[in-house]
């Protein structure tokens, strides 16, 4: 295939886990708004756009972290190029530029979530519909997910978009744990905090883990096993070691493909060989700040090694 | 509903209102239809096309504007008997065309036997001097050709233009196809239409055999449609061909030449392309050669071309057949390769050029249609008939200043075909572009093609940038 299209669908790819992602987040904060003060919402605003890299942007523009402020700026700021909704307009130019690398349907289905989404953004998203608009990012999103799992030939086209789907992945649950750890905990070691439940399950509800985290630990919460959840436990699809397991096969697909091996596989062996011997105790022990700003590093590192092994620009 | 007026020719109604033996099988079915059904079915159209995303983008529009080309679901139809005619004159023009072509780039015998002016050919950017002397793989200059041409009597198609450059609109042909197998499964059943669908795979056997020598012997040929990009009015269509021939679809910045070689950089590294399939003018094609600085086509393309490395389609320099001076030629042409008369004619045309022509055409100027003889799309032309005094004073006063540059037509009344309106059926003037394939194999020409239609009342106007859809062409079987 050519390294344009792989480029192209490997960032398809990108934007719609990233855009799935936020939707999460959004939820999650406006659950927050909902049932706490407004001090605890503006917090949980705050560390949603410190989450995705937009504080800063977001400050320079608004004196005050609002909550419709917030969700309009990140779903469909018109100045905001990483809005959900460019997100999603960026993924379907770039479907669009790979059109032959995809199917009938994943391009449809990508071109009805544009489309959907379009419509749904066209206005200021207000607490009436917002709870409508973030489960249309979802749905639409798993959408193509569903579309390109049931209609796209095993090949390397496939393998590329998923390497894009959890290089993104694994970042952002990276950085929502980074993040959450940062405002909730400042210290790991501290053990039967007094913080409460619900503070708990807002990291978990942003990547969708509450339930199988509920259902693992009969219903308790505790800061260590959460880390241990998010970042060790190979069974949770967002956990990093998962994201990790399905680069890896999906790194090796394209091994078999090309007839070896190039030096993105390597940087990959090294950093899984890092997680499979982590434990949360050496974690914690050395810090778990320190831990995850290593990975996000070495995602980004191993991201930049496959566009330029396999030629994705000139 | 009414025929437009007695002087145009309506192809379902004859003028006593009694449906012409065509539409025979279409109105039976039609008349049993729920009218409410066929509005819902109208609107499920309109959703079908956005989602498939068979768009068009519109230059000057805002960027990524992208609009819909109307469809209309009533289909043209055309006659197993019609269609025998029609495609031996379509036949006939295409295999001159290319033998005027080969002609042009050698010894130009038909400008010494004093059939052709000189004159058409010199300062003629369309005429390539990159070409001369060249004969492309197969001899093959136009491997696709879109024939425009208009009816205005039972027995009368005539030829509006040639294009030999790249002709677009192939995939509505098949698209609308889709469209109408989806939304009226029975119809089909009960009327025996010829099909359009395995269009793409006779163009890829086609370009395949087009393929230069050295690529012939080994595996199949590697065959890449190149496309302007994604922001070019026809991106749609360069993707759907692409994936319906199971070929890349490549960008300028995908390609280079890699040992004597056009190459496509893939994640394996550079892979040779044997056939070039291109939606990119001749004047980017090739940034050396032609002093572009677009980069949306391929440094050093023209060299690898003239040394036999890849073939590029169409050939560069057939826009030159476009060219409508050479155009009002093309009886003379037809005859002089062919040795034949020409089955199919064109329309009258005044060459402003000549005196006595330039004089009938600015004593007429409000009857008639004046067009650049390099444009095309509908751009830069006077439809006398519709232009204010002021329009036609401005005009003329362009023609006077540079008459080569013009040619005139009467204002013809176009064939109406019905289309669909909340009202019922309504008429509205057609035309059709019916697509020919040509290789070493001979002509191939696909039963139907592209009927554009005028959707305004009284409009003339087919083209898609002002104002005009398309429609499904039938081609009956016998």
């Amino acid at each position: 295939m050519l390294g344009r299209s792989a480029n192209g669908i490997y960032w398809m790819s990108r934007y719609l886990e990233r855009a799935e992602n936020t939707a999460r987040l959004l939820d999650v904060g406006f659950r927050m708004a909902l049932t706490r003060g407004p001090n605890a919402a503006r917090e949980e605003w705050k560390s949603v756009l410190i989450t995705i890299g937009q504080e800063a942007d977001f400050a320079r523009r608004f004196p005050d972290h609002l909550g419709p402020q917030v969700v309009n700026y990140i779903l469909r700021g018109p100045d905001n190029p990483l809005s959900v909704l460019s997100m999603v307009e960026d993924a379907r130019t770039n479907a669009r530029s790979v059109r032959t690398a995809i199917t009938r349907e994943v391009w449809e289905a990508t071109n009805e979530c544009w489309m959907v989404l379009r419509d749904l953004l066209a206005r200021p998203v207000r607490e009436t519909n917002v709870g409508e608009v973030l489960g249309a990012i979802r749905a639409q999103t798993t959408q193509v997910r569903g579309a390109m799992d049931g209609t796209m030939l095993r090949n390397e086209i496939y393998n590329f978009s998923r390497i894009g789907t959890f290089i993104e992945r694994a970042d952002n649950t990276a950085r929502i744990l980074d993040v959450k750890y940062y405002v909730l905990l400042p210290s790991l070691a501290w053990v039967g905090s007094s913080l409460d439940n619900a503070q708990w399950e807002t990291v978990l509800r942003s990547v969708a883990g509450d339930r199988a985290y509920r259902w693992l630990n009969a219903g308790s919460m505790d800061p260590r096993g959460i880390a241990q959840f998010l970042i060790l436990d190979g069974r949770f699809p967002r956990s990093l070691v998962f994201c990790y397991e399905k680069l890896k096969s999906n790194m090796a697909g394209l091994a078999r493909q090309h007839g070896g091996e190039t030096s993105a596989h390597q940087l990959l062996r090294d950093a899984g060989v890092r997680l499979h011997e982590a434990s949360i105790e050496r974690i914690v022990e050395k810090g778990l700040h320190q831990f995850i700003t290593e990975f996000i590093a070495g995602t980004i590192r191993i991201g930049e090694a496959i566009a330029a092994d396999y030629r994705f620009i000139e | 509903m009414q025929p437009d007026s007695r002087a145009t020719y309506d192809e379902m109604l004859d003028p006593d209102g009694a449906v012409r033996p065509a539409y025979h099988g279409f109105r039976e079915w039609f008349d049993t239809q729920d009218r409410d059904w066929l509005k819902r079915q109208d609107a499920e159209a309109e959703r079908f096309f956005r989602r498939t995303g068979i768009t068009f983008n519109v230059y000057g529009e805002d960027a990524g504007e992208e609009r819909l080309i109307p469809f209309d679901m009533i289909p043209r139809i055309i006659t197993a008997g019609e269609w025998r005619k029609l495609s031996r004159g379509i036949e006939q023009r295409v295999r001159a065309l290319n033998a005027f072509l080969h002609d042009l780039y050698h010894r130009q015998e038909i400008v010494r036997a004093g059939r052709l002016p000189a004159r058409l050919l010199r300062d003629n950017a369309a005429f390539l001097p990159q070409m001369a002397g060249f004969t492309p793989p197969g001899g093959v200059y136009t491997h696709i050709v879109g024939v425009d041409l208009v009816r205005t009597g039972p027995d009368d198609f005539m030829v509006l233009e040639d294009n030999a450059r790249t002709p677009s609109g192939v995939s509505y042909m098949l698209e609308n196809r889709e469209t109408m197998m989806a939304m009226f499964p029975e119809l089909f059943s009960r009327i025996a239409v010829r099909p359009v669908s395995d269009y793409p795979r006779r163009l890829a056997r086609s370009l395949a055999a087009c393929a230069p020598d050295r690529a012939r012997d080994g595996d199949r040929p590697v065959v890449a449609v190149l496309t302007p990009g994604i922001f070019n009015s026809a991106y749609f269509e360069h993707a759907f061909l692409a994936d319906q021939m199971g070929a890349e679809l490549v960008e300028g910045s995908d390609l280079r030449v890699v040992d004597g070689r056009i190459a496509m950089r893939t994640t394996a590294g550079y892979q040779p392309v044997d056939v070039i399939y291109r939606r990119v003018d001749d004047e980017y094609l090739d940034p050396l050669s032609f002093n572009s600085d677009r980069v949306l086509g391929v440094a050093g393309i023209m060299d690898i071309y003239r040394s036999g490395g890849v073939t590029i389609a169409n050939a560069p320099g057939t826009g030159i057949a476009d060219d409508k001076a050479i155009y009002s030629f093309m009886p003379e042409i037809v005859e002089f390769y062919t040795g034949e008369k020409p089955i199919l004619q064109n329309v009258p045309t005044w060459r402003c050029s000549e005196d006595e022509a330039l004089k009938y055409v600015l004593d007429n100027l409000k009857d008639l249609v004046v067009k650049e003889v390099h444009g095309s799309g509908g751009y830069g032309m006077l439809i006398g008939p519709t232009a204010s005094k002021r329009e036609i004073a401005r005009f003329e006063k362009k023609l006077r200043a540079k008459p080569d540059n013009y040619i005139a037509q009467p204002t013809l009344s176009l064939s109406t075909v019905p289309i669909f309106t909340k009202a019922g059926l309504a008429p509205r003037h057609v035309d059709l572009r019916p697509f020919v394939l040509v290789s070493p194999n001979g002509i191939d020409i696909t039963p139907g093609g592209l009927t554009r239609v005028a959707l305004k009342k009284g409009s003339l106007v087919v083209n898609s940038s002002q104002g005009g859809g398309t429609k499904d062409s039938w081609v009956l079987e016998d």
